[in-house]
């Protein structure tokens, strides 16, 4: 069967769109990694998943089982103290459930979509049922990409250590398994998305010993315009700020983590002031007791499918994008992207430019608008006013520009494969890698399981900086001025799928032809 | 001294590079992208004598290995990650067994070592019950393409070489004429707007090969033939050699255009699987094709039952330099006297890398030496190097 609008990824976009288009008659099939709908945005516990799962690494002093008073049916936290504009979402749940009931939805989830290819005019994406341990195909007759992003992490001395977290990390272990990751909690890195993990762990009993913020709060200044004309987000600021102020949890602006330590867990932090240039300023460093460490340098949109199919891409802030026209239309004809797959900048964003996306497919597939052009300005404008202010975020919260200056010869880059900062180093000033690719193919850095995902960000930025300087320091040497540079790296496989599964869908082709 | 451009910076290139800095040419090397970014680093490095019958590229190949293990000891076995793990090709029927034993026999006169295997688990613990036979060759070998074209690219550079990495040779002005492999120096003309003259110019385009050629007026027929790779999840050493089905093959001597698919399966020092390879002619088109994905695994869980369970982590697919009769385009042009080409190696160009540097070397070398003799060498160490000639393409057209 042949849906109209085949959906990837059911987050604040990906829901957006399907409810709209569900509203003007068209049918959907939905498909999404997780139990079930939200995202990352909305992330809730599976439902019958055991309560308190100890995550990797949450071995003692452990996870902080949460009081009795806090759980919610089965044991998990309720969590809806948690998410913000809940109303949203059970607005636009309802709608998808509509949908399902009169028979014009189908969702998918726990499938993890490997690939996303052509189909006559329209597309089929090829998923992983986890729970059936098969291969399953979708159609559509357009497709709608809205998979998120990931957390961005970079590495320091330590940061391997069992109880060192992404900051996304411990609001989804929090959220979506009602764990507390540690009792004495430090939380770094920069954004604002630090403060509802800080808060989000206080209120559930974690002791946050710290919010250290690499960036200035006061540079927001420089970006009154944008600032302004988001009074929710200042709003929204100004509560985590007394949940912060209530918890007693101090801000530490302009300040980072240059090294974690500890016996097969982390006890301790080295933290350090930023200099205006970025790099951390020698003979500023203290040391802070802690069990759990979580940093957060934004977040980086997971694009693999648009790069396989061809979407043109550019390179944004926070990692390479792909680049949407007005109605949130990919470079490749019947393709739409929403949400942070077009450039990272929040639900509220995504919210729009699914339902933007939406209006685009109805009129294409011939349906009559179900909003009125007042609305649709109203989405307009709101997307530029939400893209405005995350810009200017990623402006007033930079990657310190030195953040690489914390790495010794053994710190490990890529922790799939192992591959330490001196071949790293290595490759790109003695061997002339002049991009990711290059790295990994000469020290299999991003080779592993996770595909780069991880250590992606650290590898350009170090290709950029030491590249930089190998030109200086070691002219004549095997040295490219080639390389693919920002190109984003390609990812055939999006997802993980167990090799029998796709042989059992080889034999489903090859009988269905 | 003579100068040589050596003309695309993967594996063949290098070792063109690497023994014409020995024999102390003034070597340039002109990459329009990156060292090893093309052909060289999607596949999987492999040095087969058991997919070739007896020919001129199986004794290319054998001179191949022997350079091989020469550079091993120069530059460093782990620097190359030179591996002689072996290949096990194995016929799961009777008939396909019969056919195996022959060609195997062949081979054998051929002076390749290709020893029978009536116990598979024996060497293969995880292969599927129930295969009819097989035949082992301990002479195939793997290295790491990169790390190989690093490798030979640095020696080259420490005798004192040149590598220019973002340029592309766009064709040439002037120089050439004349009735001799090596004429008046050619004038090239780079991307960057600049030029540069060489005695000798090598084509190691791989499969953009022919675009060099057109660009030279010298035309050669080398076609991209696409194949995909799939890689696992690491799982630790559960695969010994490269082990693949004898159906294998047929699929690398067929001259059919459509997919073929017959899967070679191999671990990997850092514990994944590699999984080839698919065959299809369909230009630089690159789009993903799941079905050839899904075919490649079902033949690999056929082999190896135990790969069922083991996640796909990802899949690359790169686009072989394909010649009509599967053999490389190695040799003077006569057309454009200067211009040698070093191309056309489809799958083997790993394996036939440094072969083809060596004769690309004596073959410069030899002419430059004796500007009288306009033949190239024909026969050295062991290869007749007349069934690479380019001619050998003109011929068929004009006969």
């Amino acid at each position: 069967m042949t849906a109209d609008v085949l959906i990837i990824g059911a987050g604040p976009a990906g829901l957006a769109c399907a409810a709209t288009v569900l509203a003007g008659g068209l049918a959907v099939e939905l498909v999404d990694a997780g139990h079930g709908p939200g995202g990352q945005y909305w992330r809730h516990p599976a439902p019958g998943s055991p309560p308190d799962s100890a995550p990797g690494g949450g071995t003692p002093p452990g996870p902080l089982r949460l009081p009795r008073g806090l759980r919610g049916r089965g044991g998990h936290p309720a969590s809806d103290d948690l998410h913000h504009d809940l109303g949203t979402y059970r607005a636009l749940v309802a709608r998808l459930e509509e949908g399902v009931a009169v028979g014009r939805a189908v969702t998918r989830f726990g499938h993890d979509v490997w690939s996303l290819t052509r189909d006559g005019d329209g597309w089929v994406a090829a998923s992983h049922d986890r729970g059936a341990g098969t291969e399953r195909r979708s159609r559509g007759r357009v497709a709608v990409i809205a998979t998120g992003a990931h957390d961005v992490a970079l590495p320091f001395p330590g940061w391997d250590l069992p109880g060192v977290f992404t900051a996304g990390a411990l609001q989804a272990l929090l959220k979506g398994n009602g764990v507390v990751a540690g009792r004495r909690v430090l939380i770094a890195g920069t954004g604002p998305f630090l403060l509802p993990v800080a808060t989000g762990l206080a209120r559930y009993g974690a002791q946050v010993v710290g919010i250290h913020e690499a960036g200035d709060p006061r540079d927001w200044a420089a970006h009154a315009p944008a600032v302004a004309q988001n009074a929710g987000k200042v709003w929204e600021g100004l509560t985590y700020a007394a949940g912060l102020a209530r918890h007693r949890v101090p801000v530490h602006p302009r300040s980072m983590v240059v090294a974690a330590r500890g016996a097969g867990r982390v006890q301790s932090v080295t933290v350090a002031g930023v200099s205006e240039t970025g790099e951390p300023v020698a003979g500023s460093e203290r040391d802070i007791e802690v069990d759990a460490l979580g940093v957060g340098w934004g977040f980086s949109p997971v694009i693999d499918l648009a790069v396989t199919v061809g979407c043109r891409t550019s390179m944004s802030w926070s990692g390479p994008v792909v680049e949407v026209d007005d109605d949130q239309r990919a470079s490749v004809p019947r393709l739409f992207v929403a949400g942070e797959t077009t450039g990272v900048g929040g639900a509220t964003l995504a919210l729009r430019e699914g339902e933007l996306a939406a209006h685009r497919i109805l009129a294409d597939l011939g349906r009559p608008p179900v909003s009125t052009e007042a609305r649709l300005l109203r989405l307009r404008v709101d997307r530029s006013r939400h893209k405005a202010f995350a810009a200017a975020m990623a402006d007033a919260h930079p990657i310190p520009a030195g953040w690489a200056s914390t790495l010794v010869s053994e710190t490990v880059v890529c922790r799939c494969e192992e591959v330490p900062y001196a071949a790293v180093r290595r490759a790109v000033v003695e061997e002339g890698a002049g991009d990711v690719r290059q790295v990994k193919q000469l020290t299999r850095a991003g080779m592993g399981w996770c595909q780069g995902r991880v250590c992606e960000p650290a590898c350009r930025g170090l290709v950029r900086s030491l590249g930089a300087r190998s030109v200086a320091e070691q002219p004549g040497q095997v040295r490219s001025k080639g390389g693919r540079g920002d190109a984003p790296t390609e990812r055939l496989v999006a997802l993980p799928i167990p090799l029998g599964a796709l042989a059992d869908g080889e034999v489903v082709e090859r009988s269905a032809m | 001294m003579s100068r040589v451009v050596v003309v695309g910076a993967g594996i063949v290139g290098a070792a063109c590079a690497y023994y014409a800095a020995r024999a102390e040419w003034d070597v340039v090397v002109i990459e329009r992208d990156q060292v090893a970014s093309g052909t060289t680093s999607r596949g999987e490095g492999n040095l087969l004598v058991s997919d070739k019958g007896a020919g001129p590229e199986l004794d290319l190949m054998r001179l191949s290995r022997r350079l091989w293990l020469e550079l091993a000891d120069e530059l460093g076995r782990d620097e190359l990650e030179l591996d002689e793990k072996g290949g096990l090709v194995v016929a799961s029927m009777p008939d396909s067994l019969a056919a195996l034993t022959e060609f195997a026999e062949g081979q054998r006169s051929a002076g390749v070592v290709a020893q029978p295997v009536e116990d598979l688990r024996s060497l293969e613990p995880q292969l599927a019950p129930g295969l009819a036979g097989g035949v082992f060759y301990p002479e195939d070998l793997q290295v790491q393409p990169v790390l190989a074209t690093q490798a030979l690219l640095a020696a080259a550079i420490a005798r004192g070489a040149e590598l220019r990495c973002g340029t592309e040779v766009l064709g040439f002005t002037s120089g050439g004429g004349g009735d001799r492999p090596i004429g008046r120096p050619l004038r090239l003309r780079l991307g960057d707007g600049s030029t540069i003259d060489a005695d000798a110019v090598v084509n190691a385009a791989g499969p953009w090969g022919s675009l060099l050629g057109d660009a030279f007026a010298a035309p050669v027929p080398v076609l991209p033939r696409r194949g995909f790779v799939l890689v696992t999840a690491p799982v630790g050493p559960r695969v010994r050699h490269k082990v693949y089905a004898a159906d294998y093959v047929a699929n690398v001597s067929s001259g059919d255009a459509g997919l073929q698919t017959s899967c070679v399966v191999e671990g990997t020092r850092g514990g994944t699987i590699l999984i080839g390879a698919s065959r299809e002619r369909v230009g630089f088109d690159d789009t993903l094709d799941p079905l050839v994905v899904r075919r490649l695994a079902a033949q690999a869980c056929a082999l190896f039952p135990f790969l069922r369970e083991v996640p796909l982590m990802r899949t690359y697919r790169g686009f072989r330099p394909y010649c009509p009769d599967h053999l490389p385009v190695i040799g003077p042009d006569r057309r454009v006297p200067g211009l040698v080409h070093a191309v056309g190696h489809e799958g083997a160009g790993i394996g036939l890398a440094p072969a083809t540097g060596h004769l690309v070397t004596a073959m410069i070398s030899g002419a430059l030496r004796s500007r009288r003799d306009p033949r190239s060498p024909d026969v050295l160490d062991g290869v007749d190097a007349r069934a690479f000639a380019p001619e050998r393409f003109a011929s068929a057209v004009t006969s």
